[in-house]
């Protein structure tokens, strides 16, 4: 049985609100911006999925490492098995009861142990549904995890303005393909901190996936679909990106048959501003399982997988362009799409990992336009 | 788009409450009809099972007091003419009928539309073999299982699958009728038993051992779907998932097997094209992702209203809507009323279900938990750790247990049979286990529990050895106080943990210290909200718990003192059950009619009082003083009321006012004068008021010598009792030894109470309410049965039909001078014995009793009304003479499960044994009575009835009906003395064998037929066996006769008075002159 580290800890937000705990994790002080989660299982792929980078990462259900942490083994192409991306990406990991000791076939260390591996801290004893309503009314802060027999040593950080995007995206191009096929259609995926269930669910659907830096102008490839992935922080600080979307909607605008285009999450904010809309910044953001969306005009409705702070303006959305998903519970923008050329998007994952895979179908409908 | 047309709806019950289908349809038919009401759909409510909410004033329009068969749904249909049918909010009591109905050609005859799930898609899902096909189609893997219609076809099947095999009968509510079955021999036995509740059987192979999984799922008729939540079993396939405690949401399942687990529920549904909502059940594999589907239940269930109370999802108003034809989208979250219906909820905290059972009460009954139901009732805790939860959820089941920790020691002979063989007993076998030095590994190995499960459990042993080395309270610090309250340790856990009980202090002296200690170390519960979101956008709801995993509560304490506290009743059990639900939510009802804020503390998951929107407050939490004081202590509220929750809080009045705490209504100074026997009996001496000759004795000597004055038999009653059952009756000096040295543990501390035992003597309920000790309203009921059958289990006709008026003029008299005495403003309620105009007290509650919903509605006057208006203060005006005179009669009859009590010799005694009740409205008493015992799942016979009775006095009791019998075509069979009664009495019958007289009788006529094998040929239709006592166990004749009656399905009466009655029910009153008349129009 393992020892918990009995070090005793404080959250402090930036409105001075102090919460105390202890660290299970890596024993470093750590800031960030302070984001909650309502998911009930899934912290392994929530805590490498790329977009939590600069967050500390509060989960609201209180019993967190039940199952322990599965093998981090990669497949042959590169992809994590189990995982979301090479390693952890979020700050920190903020809970209320910590299972010291976990419970499954597939697992193969506890997270504890894998945190500290990682040297990302893990704070538990929090109760963080008080944090969440702190959260809920002041929206999303900044926040400090202090130890307190160290009380001096203040960690430090900045979320707004900072480009996340460029920390995390791949620094050139990779591709992913299935063996054996022949002559594929080529998908680009303009990775901005892709999730591999993306490039997962794309491979899987016979397509070859050439994934490229952010900020990599893909219009000079030959390419038969565009992919516009998930990714952390702001989309204004993307500019780059957005300007080579537009780039490629100027030209494939006037022929007959337009290459198609998808994007999620980061891909639908970034799809939204080459589309002329504004981005604006939740007061606490969707980070949870259980986000219903509505098809626009439809009366199909699905639960969704979020994490994201920014939503789409539709109303400034240039003509040509609608919404193509609402969010049922406060209406925000889940998805755009053009009225007439074959491009979408979703603000929601329909990759899931973690959370439901409803809307998976979104992939299908993409490939199915690939010319 | 709501559905057009649709302006008059039938919504069917599931009846009385049994072993399998409780409380959790009162709950569901609730809500659907509240949801119908909301369209301004015309509602009409078939329920027999009076004491239940739904067939409450108010609820629906019209209300049927009538067995929910096609028989009786036929005639209300003609009558009604309704557009539609809900079939799906009356358990398989309804589903089953509903079933039956539309095969019939009966609702297509009337024109009923049924609403919600299609009639198709609830026999694919009910036909084992459609169900295996249409999982089949869409390559979803079930249970490898063949159906079978012989019992050859079964063994044919079992070898084939090989052993361990499961048998299921198909069509039957609660895993009735199915088992393990290891050998062939084991098999042989079910099948018979199985193919006695249905035509067709199930053999499917074992798979002991894996996860147990459910899912509730919601879709729409546009295909939108939802999973309102998940649940896990903690204990492993093999064990009824009303028998596992559950666990919600799911602990050790990943994100992966989630949600396949989950989208493949959502398959499942489109496929099988509910519309509303389905239970989906998987067994899972702990060491992969393989699984199968168990079965999906096509209706609401156990475990919807378990999701529904442990997420605050409405699953069944919802259900209702989504029958009405709304798709989820055009739907608002009930909870926080500006989100939408369609999400899934998430929790912040863990939900914790745990079975009560009350297997204590029959005997010889098999203890072992399987695959059949044999639980009464449940509760669900809520925490934010596992422990926590579990913690109070073994103190919520109110079986003596104070949590995981600290209890008294189990006797258990071989803990490794006891961990690999789980009885009623299975976690504290788990505790004893940890005591002894099994290692949680070793533990997992015999029980198959997840090792996760039992790792939680062995923090909570390890906190308390903790708080065992500390070296006393004082030297417990603020870090260890709150680990230990985080994990659920109640104050007495903590005063025993760390030795105040051993140092000799009174165990509520030591509670006291705790609590007062534990504040001043600024260790205290906060309370928290069940929202649905976790927090995300804020909610209207005032769904409560409270937690030590917390530094900031919810709610905002106005400190208006306009609280009204109302304590529930707890689990259900046998002898506190939906009766006391409805108590509890029509006073809830006065307190909110009247500008009070209502506040409900209950922990019971099947209830509607625990329903989001019954009260301002409901604080889903303990009933222990500690958990109440926590309460109270916030609310600070105008006054707390005991007397509609039955015993428990019954309980707790003295002890609440000690600490100051405004009980309304009857003093709790007068509550404990009428439950402590010795002041009662003084109090009733003084009064001159006769009573039954008692005496609380000390020693054997003393018991002997009060025998020998009052003579045979008596009752008695231990105060500390070592096993089995908790009172008996004993009839010679040879019972009376034996049940002391078993059962009671005589001495100065603890007195038993013994009493002269009334036999041929009838027994009388007054019913009633007073204010400042004046009656305002009475019901005077009579037992059918005589003295001797609990009151619990007796049929009751009200008003009183066979009393003579002196005895009732006694009767109030008497009340009246007893309610004067204890200054009564309340509730209460007096049972009395009467023979020849003589009359004794034998019991007196200043509390509602069981009756009190039965007595109301007949009446027609809410006497739960009546009694809150009176504890709020307000003036109620007392009811003229004319309301207690009517011309129609209600008769009360109880429902038993023997049939999932394996080995229990069915019959009645002074424990109570029936698990629910129904009440029958008539024009006069026979059609009541027929119409009641019909509910109760009694039939008319068609040709045969078997008459066995013992003693002389019942003999003669039984010799009318049975002439009645024989009058009306009847053939009648008889056991050896019966039949020689009958014949000498000139009733012609024909004699049949007894098991044992085989051997005793030489020479054998075999022209003579076995009784054993006219049952097993199903030629008997009706039995009327009646034990020679109510004392000697028949393990041969009787019993076997009994047992087997049971398990064959064969209707049985067990007592002389209410044979007789039924008999005459029916030999008099032609099914078809049943009046079919609604409540509001008797």
């Amino acid at each position: 049985m393992t020892q918990l580290s009995m070090r005793k800890v404080t959250l402090r937000l930036s409105d001075g609100t102090c919460f105390h705990g202890t660290s299970f994790g890596y024993e470093q002080p750590v800031a960030g911006e302070v984001v909650f989660n309502t998911a009930m299982m899934g912290y392994p792929e929530s805590l490498t999925d790329p977009s939590y980078a600069g967050q500390l990462m509060a989960l609201t259900y209180p019993l967190v490492g039940n199952y322990g942490v599965p093998a981090f083994s990669m497949e042959a192409d590169g992809l994590a098995t189990f995982m979301e991306s090479d390693r952890i990406y979020a700050s920190a990991i903020i809970v209320s009861d910590y299972s010291e000791r976990y419970s499954h076939w597939n697992a193969h260390e506890s997270l504890a142990e894998w945190l500290k591996r990682e040297h990302i801290p893990g704070i538990t004893g929090i109760d963080t549904r008080a944090l969440t309503k702190c959260l809920r009314e002041h929206g999303v802060m900044m926040g400090q995890i202090i130890f307190d027999d160290e009380p001096d040593n203040l960690p430090e950080a900045t979320y707004e303005g900072v480009n996340f995007v460029d920390e995390v995206s791949c620094k050139e191009v990779i591709t992913y393909r299935q063996e054996g096929l022949e002559n594929p259609k080529k998908v680009v995926l303009l990775d901005c901190g892709v999730k591999h269930n993306i490039i997962r669910c794309l491979v899987r659907r016979g397509v070859e996936v050439i994934r490229v830096p952010w900020d990599y102008d893909f219009n000079q490839l030959e390419f038969d679909g565009l992919f516009l992935s998930n990714g952390p922080g702001d989309p204004n600080t993307c500019d780059i990106a957005v300007q080579h979307i537009r780039k490629f909607i100027e030209a494939e605008m006037p022929k007959q048959e337009s290459r198609p285009l998808m994007g999620i999450c980061m891909g639908n904010q970034l799809l939204g501003k080459a589309a002329g809309a504004t981005v604006y910044k939740l007061k606490y953001g969707h980070r949870s399982h259980n986000q219903p969306v509505r098809m626009v005009g439809t009366e199909r409705c699905f639960i969704t997988t979020q994490n994201h702070g920014y939503a789409v303006d539709t109303e400034t959305l240039m003509p040509g362009w609608e919404p193509y998903f609402v969010n049922m519970n406060d209406g925000s923008n889940e998805g755009i799409r053009h009225t007439s050329k074959p491009w979408f998007s979703a603000q929601f994952h329909p990759e899931a990992c973690a959370g439901p895979v409803d809307t998976e179908f979104l992939f299908d409908d993409f490939i199915a336009l690939l010319k | 788009m709501k559905i057009e047309n649709i302006h008059k709806v039938l919504v069917l019950g599931s009846g009385a409450l049994k072993i399998g289908e409780a409380g959790e349809f009162d709950y569901s038919g609730s809500q659907a009809l509240k949801a119908l009401r909301e369209e301004g759909v015309s509602t009409v409510l078939i329920n027999p099972n009076i004491a239940t909410v739904q067939t409450s004033e108010g609820v629906a329009d019209k209300i049927y007091f009538l067995p929910v068969s096609p028989y009786f749904v036929e005639k209300v249909i003609q009558k009604e003419q309704p557009d539609g049918i809900l079939l799906s909010f009356g358990g398989q009591t309804a589903l089953n009928c509903g079933v039956e109905l539309y095969k019939e050609g009966i609702l297509e005859k009337y024109g009923v539309q049924v609403l919600g799930t299609p009639i198709q898609a609830i026999i694919d899902t009910e036909d084992r073999e459609l169900f295996v096909e249409r999982l089949n189609e869409i390559d979803v893997k079930t249970i490898k299982s063949e159906a079978c219609e012989t019992i050859e076809a079964a063994r044919e099947a079992a070898a084939r699958l090989g052993y361990p095999v499961i048998l299921r009968a198909a069509y039957a509510l609660g895993g009735l009728g199915s088992g393990f079955c290891d050998n062939e021999e084991q098999l042989n036995r079910l099948a018979e038993k199985a193919f006695s509740f249905s035509p067709q059987v199930l053999v499917e192979k074992s798979l002991k051992g894996w996860k147990e999984i459910e899912y509730e799922v919601v879709r729409d008729r546009y295909d939108n779907c939802i999973t309102v939540c998940n649940m896990e079993n903690f204990d492993p396939l093999g064990i009824h998932t009303g028998e596992s405690i559950v666990i919600a949401p799911s602990q050790t399942l990943t994100n992966s097997e989630y949600h396949k687990l989950r989208a493949l529920a959502i398959k499942i549904i489109r496929h099988i094209g509910i519309v509303g909502e389905c239970n989906v059940q998987y067994a899972f594999d702990p060491e992969s992702e393989d699984y199968r589907v168990i079965e999906v239940n096509a209706r609401l269930s156990r475990s919807s209203a378990l999701a529904s109370k442990a997420t605050g999802y409405p699953l069944a108003f919802v259900a209702a809507k989504l029958g009405m034809g709304y798709g989820l989208f055009e739907l608002n979250n009930s909870v926080t009323k500006t989100t939408s219906a369609f999400f899934e909820p998430a929790l912040d905290y863990v939900v914790c279900k745990i079975p009560r059972w009350d297997l204590n009460k029959f005997r010889g009954v098999d203890r072992e938990l399987g695959s059949s139901m044999k639980s009464v009732g449940e509760v669900m805790a809520i925490g934010r750790t596992f422990e926590e939860a579990i913690q109070k959820g073994l103190r919520m089941i109110g079986q003596g247990m104070h949590g995981f920790a600290a209890n008294k020691a189990l006797q258990i002979e071989d803990i490794d049979r006891s961990l690999a063989a789980p009885t009623d007993k299975r976690v504290f076998v788990v505790a004893e286990a940890l005591k002894q030095g099994y290692s949680i590994e070793r533990i997992h190995e015999l029980t198959k529990i997840d090792l996760w499960f039992l790792q939680k459990l062995e923090n909570i042993f390890i906190t308390e050895k903790e708080l065992k080395r500390v070296g006393g309270l004082n030297n417990v610090d603020a870090d260890l106080m709150r680990k230990a309250k985080r994990q659920g340790f109640s104050d007495f856990q903590i005063a025993r943990a760390t030795g105040l009980m051993a140092e000799g202090m009174d165990s509520d002296e030591a509670v006291l210290q705790v609590r007062q200690y534990r504040k001043w170390l600024g260790v205290l519960p906060v309370v928290k909200q069940i929202d649905t979101l976790a927090a995300e956008y804020p909610a209207l709801t005032n769904y409560l718990y409270l937690t030590y995993s917390g530094v900031s509560g919810d709610v905002d304490y106005k400190g208006d003192k306009r609280s009204i506290v109302v304590l529930g009743s707890g689990a259900y059990r046998i002898g506190s059950s939906v009766e006391f639900d409805w108590c509890g939510v029509q006073a809830l009802n006065t307190i909110r009619e009247n500008g009070f804020r209502s506040v409900m503390i209950n922990y019971n998951p099947e209830t509607v009082s625990t329903d989001y929107d019954m009260c301002d407050r409901l604080y889903f939490d303990e009933l222990t003083f500690e958990r109440v004081m926590d309460i109270l202590e916030l609310e600070n509220p105008h006054g707390v009321i005991v007397s509609t929750g039955g015993q428990i809080p019954n309980n707790l009045a003295l002890k609440l006012d000690q600490q100051h705490m405004p009980i309304l209504g009857t003093t709790a100074q007068s509550i404990d004068n009428a439950e402590d026997r010795d002041k009662f009996s003084a109090m009733l001496d003084r009064i001159g008021v006769d009573q039954p000759e008692w005496s609380a004795l000390t020693s054997l000597e003393d018991i002997h010598t009060f025998v020998e004055k009052v003579g045979y038999p008596v009752l008695v009653r231990p105060s500390y009792v070592l096993s089995g059952a908790a009172m008996n009756v004993c009839s010679n000096d040879e019972e009376l030894n034996r049940f002391l040295s078993l059962a009671a543990n005589v001495s100065q501390k603890h007195p038993v109470v013994v009493s002269k035992f009334m036999l041929n003597t009838k027994e009388v309920e007054m019913d009633a309410v007073a204010r400042n000790g004046e009656i305002i309203a009475y019901a005077i009921s009579e037992h059918v049965e005589f003295a001797g059958v609990h009151s619990g289990d007796a049929t009751i006709m009200f008003p009183a039909q066979k009393l003579y008026v002196e005895t009732v003029r006694r009767i109030k008299k008497i009340s009246g001078q007893i309610a004067r005495e204890l200054k009564i403003s309340g509730p209460f309620n007096i049972q009395y014995l009467a023979r020849d105009n003589e009359i004794k007290v034998i019991e007196c509650n200043l509390r509602a009793s069981r009756s009190f919903p039965f007595v109301s509605k007949v009446l027609k006057i809410n006497l739960i009304d009546i009694a809150t208006r009176i504890m709020l203060g307000l003036p109620v005006e007392k009811p003229s003479k004319s309301c207690f005179d009517f011309d129609y009669v209600g008769v009360k009859a109880s429902q038993f499960s023997f049939n999932r009590l394996q080995n229990t010799d069915p019959r009645l005694g002074v424990d109570m044994a029936s698990t629910g009740e129904v009440g029958c409205l008539g024009e006069d008493a026979n059609s009541a009575l027929l119409k009641s015992m019909l509910s109760v799942g009694q039939r008319v016979p068609e040709h045969n009835v078997l008459i066995s009775a013992g003693d002389p006095k019942h003999k003669t009791m039984l010799l009318n009906a049975a002439r009645q019998l024989v009058n009306k075509g009847y053939k009648v069979y008889a056991t050896r003395g019966t039949s020689k009664f009958l014949t000498e009495s000139g009733v012609e019958n024909t004699r049949v064998w007894l098991p044992s007289e085989l051997a005793e009788e030489r020479p054998v006529n075999l022209d003579i037929p076995m009784a054993l094998d006219m049952l097993h040929n199903k030629e008997i239709d009706l039995v009327i066996s009646i034990p020679r006592d109510i004392v000697t166990d028949e393990k041969h004749n009787g019993y076997r006769v009994r047992r087997a009656s049971i398990d064959l399905n064969i209707p049985l009466i067990t007592n002389p008075r209410l044979a007789a009655a039924f008999v005459n029910a029916f030999c008099t009153v032609p099914l078809d002159s049943l009046d079919i008349t609604a409540w509001d129009e008797y």
